[in-house]
């Protein structure tokens, strides 16, 4: 994913923290899909019962992944779709590479696709000499700045319409300077139309992909993931090995928790699902399709009944618009591709904990997350296990890549002198009592500058209730 | 709303103070005691109690939780209800204990006490049914909804009915009242920055409520915003809900 | 390389899921929904319509005439048919000179695409519809080809009133599409929409600027 080395987690949420800029646009947008998903699930006791159909659909899946995977590769091989597999994101783009290189194409049109932005494929493309152009107004935005994505499902969310303009102005060839919203769209409708005529390898994702009948699912609406999967000569649509399911009959259900929960519609403008590449006497349609499946940790994660609730993830992004810190944040200060309450559980497993961990102290465990989930993901659940995990290695339970990197901390000596104290009644009350006396006196360091930068020094009672209540004759049994 | 099983009005019940009250906010507990007194329950303070062990447990720390959390099972080992003027806390007993001992010897007991575990708005209002006379002074309040008495308790609408029972009080609701203040125990020391902007929005709409005072059901969001609101020098006091009703009823 | 990674990672899964552990919680059924015929055509073309689609609902014999007005009043050059399906005979005898001019998608697309990426408007006929979030249902065909409701300007679509399901799950069991899925399906919900810039929706954006929408009742 990023550079681990550019990541510096306490640096870029002090700069995003400070751009004032970023935190109107972030709280404008993040208020506004909040309130369409509120709007579209307008009855509480419909949207459990809908959700826990989405939950068991997607916890099916998952407990037969293997068999499913299996049969949506000899359906679709059935149908003409050549499936790939690729352990790692550098397996899956070298998958990409040479498929593009066998039909010497230079130019890849794309479709928005998150794995595809684990994978950094348009880095590995355009490092050999492939032209890969985002379609999707807000990538085809954010690649024109040379930036990532800073939300799974609305990327160039950080950017106000002057930015946008500007951006447009400076990097499209004979471009006036417009802030309206139409005629921004406009531009871009011109300029990606002439690469969708000459596009020769089409790029998308998947949504669902359907073990029963080999269909690959796509949601949108926009068009442009139609075009890519439509008007060239070849697509190749790449998955993370989770986006199964098994009938066709689980889609409805997933469909509307997905679109409901990502952007507050009923449905997108296109759901598109692909079986086959052209058949004979077909006048369209890309003449081969080839599907890329990567694991990249994902089958680690399966292994951990615990952590394999990640997997659920339809990727709607709706954590992310609930979510206290992502709002602020935005999605760039995370440093890697998924940021929010999704990234703070996938990301650590995926990069390792070593790398990641930060991500998984960056919630307040305010549970927000989790009451909207439309799969009923046990984000804080997780998220304990990860903070446990950066404490622990060797014997630990979850084994999650690059655990116990904080295991030499000070930080477990003085839980352990705070359980000691909370266990023993004696030690307990006596430090209670020596609060009481010189808490106004400590030093203000260490976690007491951190809290004192905002806040005054919590004022620590003479008497505690636990004096109080001998001295009242409570009684203690 | 989480459904709980409701009791008879009892004869007795345990008191879990909580940690926070204990060291800072002894007043809100003591409140909490008395509004159960005043019901005719007699109220039971184990000595032993210390803290419900959310911290070490939301920290990772899930050792030396259990730890803690032992002492509460052994501290409150008789049948009477629990009850906690948090929901945090509340949450913390009822919630996590089942399954922070799923496997564990005291997985049983852990489920009977945590059967037993009520948050203190919502024992007043579902099990002893309280009505109150508002003797005080018209005033305008604001409410924070904890996270945890939202998201895991499901009482915050016991909570406010109390409050709409008085009669002088007017409540002016915050824009984003379930929005987390930012507090999340240390979370608040482990991202301070992000947690300083969480509470910095949350003063601000306590302040364009115009609210005279901020209540609460959550002694670390009381602690939090209480705390940044000083450092900010506004004069709006915060106050635990149990402390105010005592209040209001005593006139 | 990849015969391998294809044995690696379908030996993690399987022993991943031999581990157990995986609780699945008996799920309540999607709830039934129904309406009448008449509720039905309402309902989908009050949606329709938010999303800035045009819909007129028209008897089969009328139709032909309403399409023409419309035609006849939006300043197209040209109309893209299917010139073998029943709707595209149709079209080909009922046509006048004074009509955009009626091209029939009778090539590959290799042999048009030029052509196909100017036209101004494609017609296309419908599998079915979708009452409960609005949505036309296309299953494109050797006859009718997939880009004719994509890469024209203005996309019009021809739905028989007695061809609106309930909800998708009902299209998909009535149509027992398991067992024969085509190519390609698409539901359609409106024109072309974006809402990447600042969250402000708008309309047309890659796909057809406008979609037009016949419902045929009786």
């Amino acid at each position: 994913m990023a550079n681990p080395a550019s990541v510096n987690f306490e640096r870029d949420v002090s700069k995003a923290l400070n751009d004032a800029q970023l935190r109107s646009n972030l709280k404008k947008a993040m208020s506004s899909l909040s309130l369409k998903r509120k709007a579209i699930f307008p009855d509480k006791t419909n949207f459990e019962q809908l959700r826990s159909i989405g939950n068991s659909i997607r916890r099916r899946a998952l407990s037969k992944l293997p068999e499913l995977l299996e049969q949506l590769e000899q359906k679709c091989t059935a149908n003409g779709i050549q499936v790939h597999w690729a352990e790692t994101t550098a397996d899956a783009n070298q998958l990409f590479l040479d498929i593009i290189k066998s039909h010497d194409a230079k130019l890849a049109i794309k479709g928005k696709s998150m794995v595809s932005e684990e994978m950094h494929l348009n880095h590995a493309l355009e490092e050999n000499g492939v032209e890969v152009l985002e379609t999707d107004l807000g990538e085809y935005i954010i690649q024109l700045d040379h930036e990532t994505p800073s939300h799974i499902i609305v990327p160039a969310i950080h950017k106000n319409k002057d930015q946008i303009a500007r951006l447009f102005h400076d990097k499209i060839p004979d471009t006036p300077y417009t802030e309206v919203v139409e005629e921004l769209n406009a531009i871009a409708r011109t300029t990606l139309r002439q690469k969708f005529f000459a596009g020769e390898i089409g790029i998308s994702g998947v949504n669902f992909a359907v073990a029963e009948t080999g269909t690959l699912c796509l949601v949108e609406n926009e068009g442009n993931g139609r075009m890519c999967t439509t008007a060239p000569d070849v697509h190749i649509a790449v998955m993370g090995l989770e986006k199964v399911v098994e009938h066709l009959k689980d889609v409805p259900p997933l469909l509307r928790l997905l679109t409901g929960s990502a952007t507050g519609q009923l449905i997108t403008t296109y759901f598109n699902m692909i079986t086959s590449p052209r058949k004979a006497g077909e006048k369209d349609g890309p003449k081969e399709v080839h599907l890329v499946i990567l694991d990249n940790g994902r089958s680690k994660m399966l292994a951990d009944p615990e952590l394999r609730e990640t997997l659920q993830c339809i990727r709607c992004g709706a954590c992310l618009n609930h979510c206290p810190v992502y709002t602020r944040l935005g999605g760039h200060a995370y440093g890697y591709v998924y940021p929010g309450p999704i990234g703070s559980i996938l990301t650590p497993q995926m990069e390792g904990l070593d790398r990641a961990g930060a991500m998984a102290t960056a919630s307040s465990l305010c549970g927000a997350c989790e009451e909207v989930c439309p799969v009923k993901i046990p984000f804080t659940k997780i998220l304990r296990i990860l903070r446990n995990e950066s404490y622990t290695a060797g014997d630990s339970p979850h084994s999650v890549k690059g655990n116990g990197y904080k295991k030499n901390l000070a930080e477990s000596v003085v839980w352990k002198g705070w359980a000691t104290m909370n266990t023993s009644p004696a030690l307990n009350q006596m430090s209670t009592k020596m609060l009481g006396m010189i808490g106004a006196y400590l030093p203000k360091l260490g976690p007491l500058k951190n809290w004192t930068s905002v806040r005054t020094m919590p004022k620590f009672a003479g008497k505690s209730l636990h004096a109080i209540a001998k001295e009242r004759g409570l009684s203690n049994d | 709303m989480i459904t709980v099983e409701m009791i008879k009005h009892p004869e007795k019940v345990y008191f879990f103070g909580t940690c926070l009250i204990d060291m800072c906010y002894p007043q809100a507990g003591l409140a909490g005691i008395e509004l159960l007194q005043r019901h005719g329950v007699e109220v039971v303070f184990p000595q032993g109690q210390s803290c419900c062990g959310q911290p070490s447990h939301n920290s990772g720390f899930p050792a030396e939780t259990k730890a803690v959390a032992r002492q509460q099972l052994k501290s409150f080992s008789k049948d009477y209800p629990i009850v906690v003027p948090s929901g945090s806390c509340g949450g913390m007993l009822k919630h996590h204990y089942p399954a922070l001992f799923a496997d564990e010897p005291e997985a049983a007991e852990a489920q009977r006490f945590a059967d037993r575990v009520y948050e203190l708005t919502e024992f007043l209002v579902r099990v002893l049914q309280i009505k109150l006379e508002d003797r005080g002074e018209p005033i305008k309040v604001t409410w924070h909804s904890s996270c945890h008495a939202t998201r895991e308790m499901g009482i915050i609408e016991d909570s406010k009915s109390l409050l709409r029972q008085l009669q002088n009080v007017e409540l002016i609701e915050l824009q984003n009242e379930q929005e987390c203040c930012g507090f999340g125990g240390t979370f608040s020391i482990k991202q301070p920055a992000i947690s300083a902007a969480m509470v910095k929005d949350k003063t601000a709409d306590i302040q364009q409520t115009g609210a005279a005072r901020v209540l609460s059901g959550d002694c670390g969001c009381l602690l939090n915003i209480g705390g940044a609101l000083e450092y900010q020098q506004q004069a709006i006091p915060t106050q635990h809900i149990a402390e105010f009703i005592l209040e209001r009823v005593n006139g | 390389m990849t015969s391998n990674a294809r044995e690696s990672v379908l030996t993690r899964l399987r022993s991943a899921v031999q581990q157990g552990g995986f609780v699945i919680p008996d799920a309540p059924e999607m709830p039934v929904l129904e309406w009448t015929p008449a509720e039905r055509i309402d309902r989908l073309k009050g949606l329709l319509e938010n999303m800035h689609a045009t819909v007129y609902v028209a008897s089969h014999t009328e139709w032909v005439e309403r399409l023409k007005e419309f035609l006849k009043t939006h300043s197209l050059g040209n109309v893209l048919y299917a010139p073998e399906t029943p709707l595209g005979q149709t079209l080909a005898s009922v046509w006048e000179d004074d009509l955009p001019q009626l091209i029939g998608y009778d090539q590959t697309v290799e042999e048009c695409k030029e052509q196909l990426f100017a036209m101004d408007a494609g017609i296309t006929s419908t599998w079915g519809g979708i009452a409960e979030t609005g949505a036309l249902i296309l299953w494109p065909s050797v006859q009718e080809p997939r880009l004719m409701s994509l890469v024209p300007t203005v996309h019009i679509a021809v739905l028989e009133a007695d061809h609106i399901h309930n909800t998708f799950s009902e299209a998909l069991s009535a149509g027992q599409w398991q067992d024969n899925m085509p190519t390609n399906v698409l539901l359609i919900s409106g024109p072309s929409k974006t809402a990447d810039i600042e969250l402000t929706l708008t309309f047309g954006v890659h796909g057809p600027k406008e979609l037009v929408v016949f419902i045929l009742d009786q």
